[in-house]
This record gives C-alpha cells, sequence and structure tokens, in this order.
C-alpha cells in the first residue's frame, strides 16, 4: 500500500467523518419543520447540536485541505467542475452558521422565523446536494485530457444523482431524528422516535435503490460486502429505535452512513474521479495525488492530530451529554 | 473578451472582495480572544464582579463578531479550487500542506473550544471554563500562522522544486516554508496588528459609554485594556512593519519601489509624503519627498541606492521574458499610505488617551477619581475643559475604524503590490485561473456573494451596535455560583441552561 492509497483511505475518512456528525445537525435543521411544534420546540432542537455543530464543519474544511495537499488535482477538478452546486452548499453553509449565532440575538418574532426558515432551508439543501455531488463522482462524468471538467451544470442532475441527492438528505434526516430522541427528554423526544421509524422505512427503500444500482454498475466483492453492512445497519437502527434503544440506533445510523460512503469510495478505486468520456484520462491516486514527500509530512500530521481531535471532540460530547426538554430553554435572553 | 469582465479579472475581484471582508472579522476575533481570555483570568484570580461583566460583554461582542469570521472562513478553503485550479494544480503539493495543517490543527480547536464556551457556563468548572477561552485564543493564534505561512510562500516561494514532468512545483523543504523570514515577519506584523484592530475595539466602545457615564467600573477597566493594547500593539506593529519592510525591499523590490512611485532608481532615495503622475510615461508630476529616507527604512543607511520601478522593469524582462512587470502603481502607492496612516493615526490616540487618562497616583489630588466615576481627561496639572473632554470620546469612538481601514489596505497593498505574479517569480496570476469555469459562472457567484455579504454586513453591525450599546448584563445567582463537577452539578438538572441558542 502506497501513501496515496493511505490517502485516498484517509480523504474516506474524513468524508465519513463529515457526513456522520454534519449528518445529523442536518437532520436536526430539518427537524425544525418536520418535527416541532413550536417555537420551544424549535429550540430545543437547536439547542441540542448547538455546542457542537461548528466543530462538526470543521470536518468539511478539513476534508477540502486535506483533498488540496494531498490530491491537488482532484480538488482542482472538482470544485471548479462542481462550480454552482458547490457554490448552492457554500451558501447554504454560510447563512446556516449565521442563522444559528444570530437567531436569538433579537427577541422579535419576525427576525426569528426568518433564521429559522433559513436554518431549515440551508440544512435541507446541502443534505441534498453533497448526495447529488458524491454520486457524480461514483458514477463519474465529463473529464478530458487535461482533468478539466467539460459537462454543464444539468449534466450533474441525472436520474442516479439525483437518487443519491434523495438518499443523503433522507438518511441524515434520519440519522437526525435518531439523535433527537437520544438527546432530548419529554414529548419530543416520543414524536421523534415515532418519526423516525416512518421515516427509516423511507431511507431504506431509497437507500436499497441507489447501494443496488451502485453495486450492478460499479461493484465488486468488497462493495457488496460494504453494501450488506449499511442495509443491515439500517435495519437494525429502525429496530433499535422501534425498540426504544436509541443509543444502538444512533450508532448503527451512523455505520449505514459510513458503509454507504465507504461503498462508494470502493467502487472508485483506484479512480477519484472517473471520466465518463475515456477511461484513461480518470483521475487516479496516482496521477492526481502530491508527491511523495508532501504525502509524508501529511500522514505525520494525521497520525498526530487527528486522534487529539478525536479525543477533545469526544470529550466535548460528553460534557454536553445531558438530555434537554423545554424546560431547559429559558424565555427570554 | 472584455478584459474587465475576462473570467481572470472577475476571479481576482472576488477573490480581493470575499478575503478583505474575511479580513475585517479576523483580525478582531484573534485579539477579542486573548482579550477576552485576559478579561476571564482577572476575574478568576480577583473575583473582581467587574471584569466578569467586561467578560461577559466583550464576550458577545466576540461572538457576533467570529460567526461572521468562522462563516466567510468555509468560502475561503474552496475559492482556489473553484476559481483558481491552475493554480490549485500547480501549487497544491506546497501550499495544500499549511491549509490542511491550519484544518485540522487550528481549526477543531477553535471550533470545538468555542462551543465548550459559549455553551460551558453552566457545565465546566470556573477554571476549565477559562481554559477553553484561550484554547480558543491558541487556535486563532496557530490559524494564523499556518495560513500566513501559505500566504508567504506566494510572496517569497523557498523549499520547492519545479517538477517538468508532472509540470508542477513540489515541496522539497516544508520546515523551510514554516520558518523563512517573510512567514516569521508576516506573522509578527499581522498579529500586532490584529491587536490593534482590537484594542481600538475596546477603547472605542468603552469611550462610548464613559461619555454617557454609563457602566463606568466595567467601561473604565476596559478603556485602560484598550489603550494599553493599542499603546504596545501599535508600537510593536511599527517595528514589525519595518522588519517586513527590509525583507520586501529584499525579496520584492518592485513591490516597495511601487509603494513610493520610485520610478528610477537613485542614490540616497527619498521617502515620498505625495505623489501624483503619469503610469504610462514612468514618471511623476508631483512629489514631495523626504530626502533620504527610503534609503534608510530599505538598508539602515541613508545612501545607499534603492532601484526604481523602470529598472526593476527592465531588470524582470530579461529575466522572465517580455511583458510588464509593474503591479497597479496608484494602488500600491497610496494602500501602502492609507495602511501606515490609519494604523499611525490610531497608534498616536491611543497614546495621548493613555496619557489623558493616566493613573491615579501620577495625578495631583484634585484630579482623583474613584472606582465608578469617569476619569478626568487630564493634560498636564489642568483638566481639560469638558468641549474638550466630549470631542475626545467622539474621536475615540471613531477612531476605532483606523486599524480596520489599515488592515485592509495593509493586504491589498501586499497582494496587489505582487502583482502580475500570483507565487512570485513562479507562477503568473493570468495562468492561475479556472479555465473551465465561464464568464456565466463567475460573474453569478460573485454577484451571490457580494450581495450576500452586504446584507449581512448589514446585519452584523446592526446587532454589534445593539449589543454594544447595550452595555454590560447584570449578573445572575447561576453566573457568580460556576458548577464544580464537568457536565453541571446535579442540582441544576432541571434549570434552563445558562446560555441557549
Amino acid at each position: 500500500m502506497e501513501l496515496h492509497d493511505v490517502w485516498f483511505v484517509l480523504i474516506a475518512v474524513l468524508w465519513i467523518g463529515y457526513f456522520f456528525l454534519e449528518g445529523f445537525d442536518f437532520g436536526v435543521g430539518i427537524l425544525t419543520k418536520l418535527l416541532a411544534r413550536d417555537r420551544k420546540e424549535r429550540r430545543v432542537l437547536i439547542n441540542t447540536i448547538g455546542p457542537v455543530w461548528d466543530g462538526n464543519e470543521v470536518w468539511l474544511l478539513t476534508a477540502g485541505g486535506a483533498t488540496f495537499a494531498a490530491f491537488p488535482e482532484w480538488y482542482a477538478t472538482l470544485f471548479s467542475g462542481f462550480y454552482l452546486p458547490l457554490l448552492l452548499i457554500l451558501i447554504c453553509l454560510i447563512i446556516r452558521g449565521v442563522a444559528f449565532e444570530y437567531r436569538h440575538k433579537r427577541s422579535e418574532d419576525r427576525w426569528q422565523t426568518n433564521w429559522e426558515h433559513a436554518i431549515f432551508w440551508t440544512s435541507l439543501l446541502p443534505a441534498f446536494l453533497w448526495g447529488v455531488a458524491f454520486a457524480n463522482i461514483a458514477r463519474g462524468v465529463k473529464i478530458d485530457r487535461e482533468m478539466e471538467y467539460v459537462g454543464t451544470f444539468w449534466d450533474l442532475l441525472n436520474p442516479y444523482a439525483i437518487l443519491g441527492g434523495l438518499v443523503t438528505l433522507s438518511l441524515f434526516t434520519f440519522h437526525g431524528t435518531v439523535f433527537t430522541a437520544l438527546k432530548t427528554v419529554g414529548e419530543i423526544r416520543t414524536r421523534a422516535r415515532k418519526l423516525a421509524l416512518g421515516l427509516g422505512l423511507v431511507t431504506a427503500a431509497l437507500a436499497l435503490g441507489f447501494l443496488i444500482w451502485t453495486q450492478v454498475a460499479k461493484g465488486d466483492g468488497t462493495s457488496l460486502v460494504a453494501m450488506l453492512v449499511a442495509v443491515l445497519a439500517l435495519v437494525g437502527a429502525v429496530g433499535a429505535v422501534k425498540a426504544g434503544r436509541e443509543g444502538w440506533s444512533f450508532a448503527l445510523s451512523g455505520v449505514t452512513i459510513a458503509a454507504a460512503v465507504a461503498m462508494l469510495f470502493l467502487t472508485l478505486f483506484p479512480n477519484v474521479m472517473p471520466s465518463t468520456l475515456d477511461p484513461s484520462w480518470s483521475l487516479t491516486v496516482s496521477n492526481a495525488s502530491s508527491s511523495p514527500y508532501t504525502l509524508k509530512i501529511m500522514t505525520w500530521l494525521a497520525g498526530i492530530a487527528t486522534p487529539l481531535v478525536l479525543l477533545y471532540q469526544g470529550w466535548t460530547y460528553w460534557v454536553f451529554r445531558k438530555r434537554i426538554g423545554t424546560q431547559h430553554i429559558a424565555d427570554a435572553h | 473578451m472584455d478584459l474587465a469582465l475576462a473570467p481572470e479579472t472577475m476571479a481576482r475581484w472576488q477573490f480581493g472582495i470575499t478575503t478583505v471582508y474575511h479580513f475585517l472579522f479576523v483580525p478582531l476575533t484573534i485579539s477579542l480572544a486573548a482579550l477576552v481570555a485576559g478579561l476571564q483570568t482577572a476575574w478568576v484570580r480577583t473575583e473582581k464582579e467587574k471584569y466578569l461583566r467586561a467578560t461577559k460583554f466583550w464576550g458577545k461582542l466576540f461572538l457576533i463578531n467570529i460567526a461572521m469570521g468562522v462563516v466567510t472562513g468555509i468560502l475561503q478553503e474552496f475559492q482556489f479550487g473553484m476559481n483558481w485550479s491552475d493554480y490549485s494544480r500547480f501549487v497544491g503539493d506546497i501550499f495544500g500542506a499549511p491549509l490542511a495543517f491550519e484544518a485540522l490543527i487550528a481549526f477543531f480547536f477553535e471550533s470545538t473550544f468555542i462551543g465548550l464556551w459559549i455553551f460551558g457556563w453552566d457545565k465546566l468548572p470556573k477554571r476549565l471554563h477559562l481554559a477553553t477561552i484561550w484554547m480558543v485564543s491558541i487556535g486563532t493564534i496557530l490559524s494564523a500562522y499556518f495560513i500566513l505561512a501559505a500566504n508567504s510562500w506566494m510572496q517569497h516561494p523557498v523549499g520547492y522544486r519545479i517538477n517538468e514532468e508532472r509540470g508542477r512545483a513540489e515541496l522539497t523543504d516544508f520546515w523551510a516554508v514554516l520558518t523563512q523570514n517573510t512567514a516569521l515577519a508576516q506573522m509578527f506584523h499581522t498579529l500586532t496588528a490584529a491587536f490593534l484592530v482590537g484594542g481600538a475595539f475596546m477603547a472605542g466602545i468603552a469611550a462610548y459609554h464613559l461619555a454617557r457615564k454609563k457602566h463606568v467600573p466595567v467601561m473604565k477597566s476596559s478603556l485602560r485594556l484598550g489603550l494599553v493594547t493599542i499603546t504596545i500593539s501599535g508600537l510593536l506593529t511599527a517595528v514589525s512593519g519595518d522588519v517586513l519592510g527590509k525583507i520586501m525591499f529584499e525579496q520584492q523590490p518592485m513591490k516597495m519601489a511601487a509603494a513610493e512611485a520610485l520610478w528610477d532608481g537613485e542614490d540616497s532615495a527619498p521617502f515620498s509624503i505625495f505623489a501624483y503622475g503619469d503610469v504610462a510615461q514612468g514618471h511623476n508630476k508631483v512629489a514631495v519627498e523626504i530626502p533620504g529616507l527610503l534609503s534608510f527604512l530599505a538598508h539602515n543607511n541613508f545612501d545607499e541606492h534603492v532601484p526604481g520601478i523602470n529598472d526593476l522593469n527592465k531588470e524582470m524582462q530579461e529575466k522572465y521574458g517580455p511583458g510588464d512587470y509593474r503591479p497597479n502603481i496608484p494602488v500600491a502607492y497610496w494602500g501602502f499610505r492609507w495602511m501606515i496612516g490609519f494604523g499611525m493615526a490610531s497608534l498616536g490616540l491611543g497614546v495621548l488617551g493613555l496619557w489623558l487618562t493616566r493613573k491615579k497616583f501620577m495625578l495631583p489630588q484634585s484630579m482623583r477619581v474613584g472606582e465608578d466615576e469617569v476619569p478626568h481627561l487630564v493634560l498636564f496639572k489642568k483638566a481639560l475643559s469638558p468641549k474638550f473632554t466630549r470631542w475626545y470620546w467622539v474621536v475615540a469612538l471613531w477612531t476605532m475604524l483606523f486599524p480596520l481601514i489599515a488592515n485592509s489596505w495593509g493586504w491589498i497593498f501586499t497582494e496587489m503590490g505582487r502583482q502580475p505574479w500570483v507565487v512570485f517569480g513562479v507562477l503568473k496570476t493570468s495562468a492561475a485561473v479556472s479555465p473551465n469555469v465561464s464568464q456565466a459562472e463567475v460573474i453569478t457567484s460573485l454577484a451571490v456573494y457580494t450581495l450576500l455579504y452586504a446584507a449581512l454586513a448589514v446585519i452584523e453591525v446592526k446587532l454589534m451596535v445593539k449589543y454594544a450599546k447595550a452595555g454590560p448584563p447584570e449578573l445572575t445567582e447561576a453566573d457568580l455560583n460556576p458548577p464544580t463537577r464537568i457536565g453541571g452539578d446535579d442540582r441544576d438538572a432541571d434549570r434552563p441552561m445558562a446560555f441557549s441558542y
């Protein structure tokens, strides 16, 4: 295993970390309209992710920065190629961050309602668009011999990619619902558990379709294993939430996300962005990667910093381990 | 294609707008994080309530500010790939690494511990909670360091080789990138200038309240802290600016010649106070100068030769082939002056303020004021007239913007002064843009970002004003009785959270 293979795995790990963590953030944002009945309940939801959403989002910045450093060509082709969807995602993330921080800073009803709309839409759109983006990466796009994306925006909205978007959207919402059940008390928790059942079934249907499509088009033995893990974990997550085991359910919905992302990366390897115009024009782990020296430095960095990050980020979740209910939300500021 | 709307021009405007905008929030974040941490430390050590109230007050403004810094920073991480894909391909092997370091070391630090600090008042014991804001501060400084190392490599590329086969630059010595003198001097200069922003911010808002005789104990301490910060950081900004300037005379003489509108090289070169010139003809029509000073700034010697724009342009044409190697001279010239002018003006006013509000023991008996009284403005042995005093508070309030202006122009100067290069001597800006991104796409994103940022600016400034005017909050029972256990004490189990969104 050469260093660029290691980095292929590490990039996958960073995206898994991102989708696992911000996945439930997005889900919780979507639930502000799906589950919450009034402002106080919306605030309960928002506060379950309050102390952690920012740290969760850094997984994206790290995935971006690490791709830049380890696979500059991948970084360049991907972000210049998927220009408009990425623009939309960035705009959403910009508004979303401000919305969390500023919503409570004024007491006017309209001010708060507007930011609440913003939280919903800016959670929903990226949850969908990330699926579209990754489905396109897995499927392959029009890349020329200069490694430039030469397709259009509309090429990215093919049926497979849209199904991929619906899968991440529903999966993240499900993940967020289970997270809510795990982190709240009172009536909202009961409703979250009920909603999780229905959402779980929808997600399972969509995910099964998408994963089988992927497996038939690109899969091999290892991707089949990942697919089975994803599907079984999802079924397990639904079962666990039904049985009232919220912790298990959350862990299993996390496994679903991890296995599904892993499956996409397994079908990619050794490509990082396959070309549909000519397979020899595809970006691969070797023609898109940095020099061995840079990869060595990056490996040292990842080896030392990642465990530390996991440690103190994990500690944060422990500090804020208590469940939140409407009684914990002060009326005014 | 019309050059004014060419993708390269649009991409440059986009980078300029989004980066200058991002950097309005960055220096305030860096300095306020440390200043708030200092105030909270004072609270923990002395248990004086005014320090806790100051911590909460400045902390709130800090959070309004950092929210914008964080979200506008997301875009920066991806902009290179979106608009500058050929740049990313060419230098990613080198430039990507400090960015990844920044994300993995600094961003995680900042974002995780800021969450702990915001929500941790009733979840963490006092000292542990204090530690989290220091962690945030360390995170902001580390972040500055890595991104400045990356930028310094663009100013002065070191530790690399050109790989002809792959058609790109490759890293050969990461340590050299992290520790070259350009990076260290930029770090020194940027950090001190950041504290100038925070000091002026604090002094300005404190002056607003003191002029109205409100929240006096908290604001008096804040005013002193702000003025002391301005004085120290202002002096250090001047020193570090001199160091960085000397390095630039060596590494990018064209930038410095442009900064002075020095068209033709001179022995005992003068420092220009005012110039108006003809760029096409390559000379100044009007020039007001201090003889010999430029030679001194460049080489610590009033007589030494400093090369001019025209000489350097010729030299670079011989070295790099035909072309125009001059940056935009008026922008470089005036940018340099705005930077120094506004920066030094805020230092001057800060020092003046420190003298006027000097401490009790340095004042005659009749001038001394108690803990909860507004300090007299004292020139020598005589207090200033009420009218003058009023004016001083107003000036102090508006001076708060000076260091921000200076910071922005500093970056505009250093980035535009490097043109036409994106990586000095290695890669031209025109060769760095994304070839496959259409004009329509860049214009769309430029328009969207500009409108979004303008709207957010209005929202942010209004909030900032609202909370700045509101003054420090009253303390509650819970504020004065922080938990003793991590995660919060059991007695608090059903109490509302100390802070909630």
